[in-house]
């Protein structure tokens, strides 16, 4: 009986450790390429430690490429976006969990379908509105359709959290004379701050990492994002590997610390949801 | 989705019956201000294109002649589904998620499995098995390309080191090896969230039951199929039916990777689709394949449905 058990814990560990390694070496990879020299990375046989440590694939990216303009960007766009979506699906999400009414179960049902049917096919005409209105090549226009791709899903994970909590908390503040709108701000808001602040990285993360409508929107220099960025980069030039792996080591740190920081909330807020944006 | 008692509900009883309706229109301007935004954003901006997609489908629309636009009937998912490309790339889509959804979900099962019991430092492992999802498509598509460089490549040196082969491998040249390997890459980045999936199921069987089977003489083996798989089936059914749909709309990995090369073995719809946008400028033929891919995705929809009964399973 011990025997078994220590058998199965044995087993358990290396199995593991195994799915560790494949989990995490593509990462250490990355990091190890953009730490070598040119030379180093096209020279046989491969080096899994950089004989010389370098930070000059750094340094070009941001010489060369100006890559803290595309960091900018990425960063203005992500957070404009997600502090709309935030705020656009607190209220939606809010009213779905706290009423019922006519014509509910068609809006969950319109917000449901949205995540099934491909994006793509509103592609072209998305582009198309996009140059009417004038606003391609802007990172407005980014802000914008992420807003919209993100509204769906995050209201659906807002009404989520708010089922969760009782109604009674806002009836005594209403009680009290707040009007439901500030019972909602003052007295709910604040208990929801760890499932708001989840729903925000989760956004925060999820505009940050987009490309495909990014690459169709923008194509002037200085409203490119990161994504935009690294695939002119393929498509101008063979890729210069080192420099493209410390742009990938730096275009994921962020999204990684925010993963990292928050991750127990994102995690019971997407099995709750049951769904991926 | 719905289970809280609504407000209206039970102020229903204390509202007297001259009163109803002054209090519904005023609750019902609120429930109307809170949704607006999202139904006029959603609206205009996924339902409006979503519509227009489907009549462009139907036009000869192209950039080369925006003069010229008048419907064409089938025409475009003709000329879709003729091309010489069709074939493969159906069967490309039909790889690319049957294999990757297979593996995900065999290891996200295993996995799940071995962290359900607390051991030292599992917060720790999950958050590292677990960090691939924060990171987008684009970028692993890049680390994976780099990996399966046929000169420089880490792989080709592991299997080289390891005995598997005995020459390096042009993995990203021969269509079959290039298909595999953007799957490869696939697989590593899903088998996240089928793992959070799986583990959030098996988290909230109540101990009770496993008590109640062991003391019925059920042994660990039997415990599992007894008791675990029934009970976590319905995630694992709904989980299934949501990657089959968005690994079909996946095309980043593929985009960063391949873009289709070698001469298109690695178009899947998604990219073949991107692929008529952007540098084939025609939206007519870009939409019809867009369809194709809505159309696979009801059907596909509707017949697991029907054969799972997923739509006991959950709110989803």
């Amino acid at each position: 009986m011990h025997r078994e058990h220590l058998g199965w814990r044995t087993g358990r560990a290396i199995v593991l450790t195994l799915f560790l390694a494949f989990a995490i070496f593509p990462l250490y990879w990355i990091i190890i390429t953009s730490l070598k020299g040119q030379k180093e990375i096209f020279s046989l046989p491969i080096q899994y430690w950089p004989q010389q440590v370098t930070l000059n694939n750094y340094l070009e990216i941001f010489q060369i490429s100006h890559f803290q303009v595309y960091i900018w960007n990425s960063f203005l766009v992500s957070l404009v976006a997600s502090a709309m979506v935030v705020f656009i699906a607190m209220l939606g999400g809010y009213v779905l969990a706290r009423f019922s009414f006519k014509g509910k179960r068609q809006v969950m049902f319109g917000f449901l379908v949205t995540q099934m049917i491909p994006m793509f096919i509103g592609m072209a005409p998305l582009y198309v509105m996009m140059s009417k209105m004038h606003i391609l090549n802007s990172l407005f226009s980014l802000m914008l359709i992420y807003t919209v791709m993100l509204i769906p899903f995050c209201t659906i994970i807002m009404s989520g959290f708010f089922q969760r909590i009782p109604n009674a908390l806002e009836e005594a503040a209403m009680m009290d004379g707040c009007s439901r709108l500030s019972a909602l701000f003052r007295v709910i808001v604040p208990i929801m701050l760890p499932g708001i602040a989840a729903t925000f990285i989760f956004a925060f993360v999820q505009c940050w990492n987009e490309l495909i409508m990014a690459v169709l929107f923008i194509d002037e220099e200085s409203v490119k994002t990161i994504p935009v960025a690294m695939n002119a980069f393929i498509k101008k030039y063979d890729i210069e590997w080192g420099a493209m792996s410390a742009a990938t080591v730096l275009s994921v740190i962020p999204t990684m610390l925010l993963f990292a920081f928050c991750q127990k909330y994102l995690v019971e807020g997407l099995t709750q949801g049951a769904v991926k944006g | 989705m719905d289970t809280q008692k609504p407000i209206v509900m039970m102020t229903k009883q204390v509202v007297p019956e001259g009163k109803k309706s002054f209090r519904i229109s005023k609750e019902g301007r609120f429930i109307f201000l809170c949704l607006l935004p999202a139904i006029l954003f959603v609206s205009v901006f996924t339902y409006y294109p979503l519509v227009r997609g489907i009549i462009m489908s139907f036009q000869n629309y192209t950039l080369f002649d925006l003069m010229n636009i008048q419907f064409i009937g089938l025409d475009n998912f003709v000329n879709v589904l003729t091309s010489p490309d069709f074939p493969r790339v159906a069967m490309n889509s039909f790889y690319w998620v049957f294999f990757s959804l297979v593996f995900q979900l065999l290891f996200g099962f295993m996995l799940a499995l071995m962290m359900q019991k607390k051991f030292r430092g599992r917060g720790i492992y999950q958050a590292f098995l677990f960090f691939p999802w924060a990171m987008s498509g684009f970028l692993i598509g890049l680390i994976w390309r780099w990996m399966f460089n046929a000169q420089f490549g880490v792989i080709n040196d592991l299997l080289l080191k390891t005995g598997l082969i005995d020459a390096p491998i042009s993995f990203l040249a021969d269509g079959t090896w290039a298909m595999a390997a953007v799957i490869i890459a696939n697989i590593w980045y899903g088998v996240a969230f089928f793992a959070i999936m799986i583990l959030a199921a098996l988290q909230s069987i109540p101990e009770e039951l496993y008590e109640a089977a062991a003391m019925d003489g059920a042994g660990r083996i039997q415990q599992f199929w007894r008791v675990t798989l029934p009970y976590i089936m319905p995630t694992i059914l709904v989980t299934i039916l949501l990657r089959v749909i968005w690994i079909l709309n996946f095309p980043d990995i593929i985009y960063a990777m391949t873009n289709g090369a070698p001469a298109g073995s690695t178009h899947i719809f998604a990219t073949y689709m991107i692929d008529k946008v952007i540098f084939g400028q025609d939206y007519g033929q870009a939409s019809a394949v867009g369809v194709i891919i809505v159309v696979i995705l009801m059907l596909f929809t509707i017949f697991y449905v029907k054969a799972t009964k997923v739509e006991k399973g959950g709110d989803f």
